[in-house]
């Protein structure tokens, strides 16, 4: 009878009238009421409101409290033995359901009822296993892409040209780590100017990829048209180094204050000879407040972010190229390396093309006719401002990230002031 | 002379090397595994040939006119009942002569009244179901032959044929007294329990198909959670302190792993819930008020390996489907070290469960598509009543003969419906 009055309460579940009398249990019928039902049904009443009051049905706690001490094991429950030397229980709850009338022959390991929650007493995660959950990610990622990556995968030849200043361990630790995580095989290529150091190869030696660490004679200058000089002489060189070595691969030119996202080694792996990818650009605008008014600050600032790269027509060939525009940077841009001001990418930068690697080999079986002998390109003292000075003809660079409508990688040049001090590690 | 003899024996040697170089290439790139349950590799198997339907025409108050009154059968997890009965009517096994055929199907829709929310109640179908078989027995004289041994019925109802959502009361009422010799189609399993008989067909839930195929996701995608579920861990509106939703399982998970960065585990409803399950690398499909769930199916189609927390379930076509090799098991005493379950099961095996699911006659096998497709869940009910043939004499009855006592049951189910 107590426990009819619980399962009642069920029915709220899917007739949602309150106290309903539910079609299958019999009604109290309205005839002779005995002082027992009177009685039961003024208590009950007495219950209903006290669970108002309180705002949860507490009839439950009453009876968890009374019957919690009879019939601790049915031979159909588990013992404690197995689990206590493990767990620790909860709500340490028996069964509380009637015996089953049409009980079947075979024992039921199952029983109806309430049971506990079963909490072990240390529940948080264990370092261990984390590590374990992480090998099998990890391992299942691996199959993932042997199954629907990218099938031969070409090394990755990444050229960065770089020199000792402050925020040199800054930027070279984001491109070190960021290439660490690439999947494929890579050779690293680091250029330095001023000649090689021991700052840097020490810093080099923590990522534990094949570096191939070479420097140039001049330091890198003050000015920022010097700069983008420079560097693109010591791309040229790490291009020497590749053409004599016979690297294979893909030629990836990453600026060591640049960011680049794993998709972009992906997607680079589907490049036939040169390929052209969107460079997201983050000029950004800091501490020139003073000088810029605040109606033009606004104007730039709702600009959404510059992009670089291939233009395509609707049948996803090259038509032409996005290219940064600097008209409302003018004059004022940055001059000098530490100044505050804002600092502006080239037209096109180089860091939004890759090559084959074969392009630029002295003799290759299949090279194109179409590329420039990279000497002849290289001895001629005018700037290379981008690798399309290698080719004849720029129209077969391969636009690759669906085109160039997604953004692989950002631009972004940040130096501290010349005159910093920085700890030499 | 022996040079000959050394050159063939060279021969020999790298003849054997390519041979098992040729293997191995074949295991790693080899996406996907055959499926062969206890009953062999029979997922693929056509039931067209194999066995006969006959569909009886029943007045449209027990089918049409009750879906019209309430199209949202249609959708719900139950509407099986539904759409095997459109399958049927079109099909190539159905038969239009009863003397040839080997199974009688009566199509009645036994979870079609909804509450508002859209719950079945199951107070009147056993009046319906009860309704239908004295109709069929008194107009056709095949269910006399052998008092329904040679009849199914779809129940999908959570305990199926004990016509009940609470299961001490699923319990008491047990299958309906009518349906004793007949073969039940139903979701429910649960080994030992009253309400699976021996000999039922146990199905998956209706899932959309059509849904689901529209959250696909790029299959090179990373698989970067370890574990996944979404869904209620406390029946707040009926269990509030727990212990009886679940058996108490679902709040052991919480309670345990809340705080685990491994287990990507809320009661949050995301729009993005099926591009994560795909994103997964177990998903956990623990009971709910009954054992069974649209989880399981949901797992199997987005390649998630379903972590199965259910004492003694009877998982959708046991016989054909090897579910040991493709889930993982866990007691539900177990949960708290569910964790250390997981995390201790070899690559390896996990890689050979991931290629079973991704063999497409699993993935079809769960599923009831509309028109429906060769291997899908309607067939492998056919393929499961097929493999019941051919039927033991004993199955017919002599003339006048009666098992089935007509007046058993609660008094409430012998009205009229």
């Amino acid at each position: 009878m107590k426990l009819s009055a619980l399962q009642q309460g069920y029915i709220n579940r899917r007739t949602n009238s309150f106290r309903g009398a539910s079609p299958l249990d019999a009604s109290v019928d309205g005839g002779a009421k005995s002082p027992a039902a009177v009685f039961w049904l003024v208590f009950h009443g007495l219950c209903c409101l006290i669970s108002l009051v309180l705002g949860f049905r507490f009839s439950r706690l009453v009876f968890f409290l009374l019957f919690s001490t009879n019939l601790y094991s049915t031979s159909q429950l588990r013992t404690a033995t197995d689990l206590s030397d493990v767990l620790t229980l909860h709500n340490k709850v028996s069964s509380s359901s009637p015996p089953i009338p049409q009980s079947p022959p075979n024992l039921t390991r199952v029983v109806v009822g309430r049971h506990g929650i079963l909490i072990r007493p240390w529940p948080h995660p264990d370092p261990a296993e984390v590590m374990k959950a992480h090998r099998i990610i990890e391992r299942v990622q691996r199959e993932q892409r042997l199954q629907y990556g990218v099938k031969n995968p070409r090394t990755i030849i990444v050229i960065t040209p770089t020199y000792v200043r402050t925020f040199q361990t800054l930027h070279l630790t984001g491109v070190m780590h960021s290439l660490m995580n690439v999947p494929y095989d890579l050779v690293w290529i680091v250029v330095e100017a001023g000649g090689t150091t021991n700052d840097t190869a020490s810093l080099l030696a923590k990522s534990g990829l094949h570096v191939i660490h070479i420097g140039i004679e001049e330091k890198m200058p003050i000015s920022w048209e010097d700069r983008h000089g420079i560097e693109a002489r010591m791309r040229l060189q790490a291009l020497r180094v590749v053409r004599e070595e016979k690297l294979d691969g893909i030629v990836v030119f990453a600026d060591d204050s640049n960011m680049h996202s794993m998709e972009l080694f992906d997607e680079i792996q589907k490049v036939k000879w040169i390929g052209a990818v969107s460079v997201g650009i983050l000029a950004h605008l800091s501490d020139s407040d003073e000088e810029l008014s605040v109606v033009q600050k606004e104007d730039v600032g709702n600009l959404p972010m510059p992009v670089q790269g291939p233009a395509c027509n609707s049948s996803d060939k090259l038509v032409g190229w996005h290219t940064f525009n600097s008209l409302p940077y003018q004059g004022k841009s940055a001059n000098y390396i530490g100044d505050r001001a804002v600092v502006l990418p080239r037209k096109l930068e180089w860091a939004g093309f890759v090559l084959n690697s074969r392009l630029v080999w002295k003799e290759a079986e299949v090279k194109p006719e179409w590329v420039k002998n990279l000497d002849i390109v290289a001895g001629e003292e005018e700037d290379i401002k981008t690798p399309l000075s290698l080719l004849k003809d720029p129209s077969v660079v391969e636009p690759l990230g669906s085109c160039g409508r997604r953004v692989l990688l950002w631009w972004l040049r940040v130096e501290a002031r010349a005159d910093s001090k920085f700890p030499a590690r | 002379m022996k040079d000959f003899r050394w050159a063939f024996v060279k021969l020999f040697y790298f003849a054997f090397l390519l041979r098992i170089g040729g293997a191995v290439e074949l295991g790693r790139g080899q996406q996907t595994e055959r499926i062969s349950g206890s009953a062999g590799d029979v997922l693929e198997d056509d039931p067209v040939g194999r066995l006969k339907v006959f569909v009886y025409e029943l007045p449209s108050k027990y089918n049409k006119k009750i879906l019209q009154k309430d199209p949202r059968c249609l959708t719900h997890m139950f509407a099986a009942e539904i759409y095997m009965h459109r399958f049927l009517l079109a099909s190539p096994v159905r038969t239009l002569n009863p003397e040839e055929a080997d199974w009688f199907y009566t199509p009645v829709y036994t979870t079609c009244d909804l509450t508002p929310n859209g719950l079945p109640l199951p107070f009147k179908s056993p009046r319906m179901m009860r309704s239908a078989i004295q109709l069929i027995s008194s107009n056709w004289p095949y269910w006399n032959r052998t008092e329904g041994a040679d009849h199914f019925f779809i129940v999908p109802h959570d305990f199926g044929a004990c016509f009940h959502y609470l299961e001490e009361k699923a319990i008491e009422r047990g299958i309906l007294t009518l349906l004793q010799r007949a073969t039940l189609v139903q979701t429910f399993g649960q080994r030992n329990h009253v309400c699976l008989k021996d000999g039922s067909i146990t199905i998956p839930p209706f899932a959309p198909p059509q849904k689901m195929q529209a959250h696909l996701i790029p299959p090179d995608t990373p698989r970067s959670i370890f574990v996944y579920f979404r869904g209620l861990f406390y029946d707040v509106g009926n269990d509030p302190e727990g212990g009886y939703y679940a058996r108490g399982a679902r709040a052991a998970v919480w309670e345990n792993f809340k705080n685990n960065p491994l287990f990507d585990i809320s009661t949050e409803h995301p729009t993005t819930y099926y591009e994560d399950m795909q994103r997964a690398i177990f998903c956990l499909c623990p009971l709910g008020w009954a054992p069974w769930s649209p989880r399981l199916v949901e797992a199997v189609i987005f390649g998630c390996i379903p972590v199965i927390i259910a004492d003694d379930i009877v998982l959708p076509f046991a016989d054909a489907i090897p579910w040991e090799e493709i889930g993982v098991f866990v007691d539900e005493n177990n949960v708290p070290s569910l964790d250390t379950i997981l995390t201790s099961i070899p690559p390896e095996v996990i890689l050979r469960k991931q290629r079973l699911l991704a063999n497409p006659s699993m993935k079809q096998a769960m599923l009831f598509p509309q028109p429906a497709q060769p291997g899908d869940a309607f067939h492998q009910i056919l393929n499961g009543l097929a493999r019941k043939l051919p039927y033991e004499i004993s199955i017919s009855l002599k003339a006048g003969e009666k098992i089935l006592n007509w007046t058993a049951g609660p008094v409430g189910d012998l009205k009229p419906w």
